[in-house]
């Protein structure tokens, strides 16, 4: 009776390892009977990206390294690497960004891949409207009475220097 | 004036060549249709590829006599400009972020007072600088002076050596509300940049001086201070200045007049 079953169990196993790497070799697989794939949403803008799409599916991280160094510590502001023109790009046309829901452009094969990237803590996810042009818009000029009333304190020229000790 | 005189000299671009410059951009404004904007774009656009130079050495003059009571309308355009929530806004406002903040001076003895805004002074020897442990804190060739938000640890040891008090951190996620050109994020220190976006557009002004030139009160002029024909070259040669806590002897890219 144990022999039979241990039989058995082998058998099963055989049957389902030759099973599970037929079907992992086909490429034309159904996609719902199969592990979820990233979605990769089509560039809003543009015929092809910066770098052929191979080159940059795998190294899209070294040219965004490479390039802000060079835009922050230097000043150079060549647009080609620039994390605004992935955005202003790859951009979804549901939600308006690359991080805002979980299809986006560049959440989707992060989480299927388990990268965490900590880029939009700080970079907007949106690409540049009109607004941000011009600095001086009525964004926030309805706020300029309540602020001067809050911002008014009175410093002496001694509590001013003493600022620093 | 002799502290003035010693900054020119140590500037980096040679008498010959600002001669050269200056004669280029002569010949170039005479033949523009439009010289005022031939002449501004000399003066001041870099190449995008280009990086920045120690050749220009960005500075601000406040003439505080002009500074008026009750306006802060710099405050509301760096504010805008570079995405911060204003201090009357905020959740918290004890821990606000703050790139320029309005103060109102008075001496105790005559009661004069006096306005100017305070923000991050560029100096030349930045005491910021010298004590990051990451280098994330840094110059750039230009005179600004920065942090490298990619590198910056959040440990706020620059925010105790700024005399000024002029740097804050991010306490709290900002959650996307930031502007494209002006990313900044909860964990990192962070201070005036001289709007380091339009500077590197071509823009040659920053977003306080515009609007407080655009209120009338022109107390701001910023440029390239070793540039000798610039606004605020010409000036600064004109007017009596101080830097703040002059005896600290860090080469202040603000300097006031009227204090
Ligand atoms: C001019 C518009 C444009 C810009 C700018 C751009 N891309 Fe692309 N990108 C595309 C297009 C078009 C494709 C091809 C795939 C497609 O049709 O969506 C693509 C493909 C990609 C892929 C591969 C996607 C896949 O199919 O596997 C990655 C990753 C990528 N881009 C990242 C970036 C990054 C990072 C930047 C910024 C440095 C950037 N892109 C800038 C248009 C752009
Ligand atoms: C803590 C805030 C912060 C985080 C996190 C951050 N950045 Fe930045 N990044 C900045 C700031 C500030 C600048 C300078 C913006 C300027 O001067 O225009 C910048 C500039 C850049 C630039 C050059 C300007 C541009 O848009 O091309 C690139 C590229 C860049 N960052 C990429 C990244 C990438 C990729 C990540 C994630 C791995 C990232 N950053 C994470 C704050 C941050
Ligand atoms: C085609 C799928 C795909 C897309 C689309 C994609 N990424 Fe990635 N990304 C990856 C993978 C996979 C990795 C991890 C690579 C590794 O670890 O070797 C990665 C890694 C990164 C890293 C490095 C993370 C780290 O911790 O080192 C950054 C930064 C990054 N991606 C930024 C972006 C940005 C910004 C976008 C949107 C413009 C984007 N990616 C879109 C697949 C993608």
């Amino acid at each position: 009776m144990a022999v039979n079953l241990k039989h058995f169990l082998a058998l099963g196993a055989v049957v389902l390892t030759t099973a599970a790497l037929a079907w992992a070799g086909s490429d034309t697989q159904p996609k719902a009977k199969g592990a979820p794939q990233p979605v990769i949403s089509k560039a809003v803008k543009g015929e092809q990206c910066v770098e052929p799409t191979e080159y940059m599916r795998r190294n899209h991280m070294v040219v965004l390294d490479g390039h802000r160094d060079k835009a922050v510590i230097e000043g150079i502001r060549t647009k080609k690497y620039s994390l605004k023109e992935c955005i202003n790009c790859h951009a979804s046309e549901k939600t308006g960004s690359v991080a805002a829901a979980k299809d986006d452009f560049c959440i989707s094969c992060h989480s299927y891949t388990s990268v965490k990237i900590d880029c939009f803590e700080c970079h907007s996810t949106k690409p540049k409207g009109s607004i941000a042009m011009h600095p001086l818009n009525a964004e926030t000029a309805h706020l300029k009475h309540k602020l001067a009333a809050n911002t008014k304190t009175t410093v002496s020229a001694e509590e001013m220097a003493g600022v620093a000790q | 004036m002799s502290e003035l005189n010693q900054n020119a000299e140590n500037a980096a671009a040679s008498p010959e060549r600002r001669r050269f410059i200056g004669a280029a951009t002569a010949t170039a404004a005479g033949l523009a249709i439009v010289p005022g904007v031939m002449l501004y774009e000399v003066a001041h656009g870099r190449a995008e590829d280009q990086a920045a130079s120690s050749a220009v050495r960005w500075g601000m003059l406040v003439d505080a006599t002009k500074c008026a009571t009750g306006c802060d309308d710099c405050v509301t355009a760096c504010n805008t400009e570079n995405g911060l929530t204003p201090v009357a806004e905020s959740a918290h406002p004890k821990q606000a972020p703050q790139w320029i903040r309005k103060l109102e001076l008075q001496d105790p003895l005559t009661q004069m007072e006096t306005n100017l805004p305070m923000m991050c002074q560029h100096c030349a020897e930045p005491p910021c600088v010298d004590v990051c442990p990451t280098g994330a804190s840094f110059k750039r060739a230009d005179g600004l002076v920065l942090v490298n938000r990619h590198t910056c640890i959040g440990c706020r040891y620059c925010m105790m050596a700024c005399p000024y008090k002029a740097r804050s951190l991010v306490h709290e996620s900002l959650n996307d509300t930031q502007k494209p050109d002006v990313p900044r994020g909860i964990g990192c220190v962070e201070s005036c940049t001289f709007c380091v976006q339009k500077i590197d557009r071509g823009d040659g002004t920053t977003a306080c001086v515009e609007a407080c030139t655009a209120s009338g009160h022109n107390a701001l002029i910023f440029g390239d201070m070793n540039d000798p024909e610039s606004e605020i070259s010409k000036k600064l040669r004109e007017l009596p200045t101080k830097q703040v806590r002059a005896d600290l002897n860090l080469n202040l890219g603000v300097r006031y007049h009227g204090i």
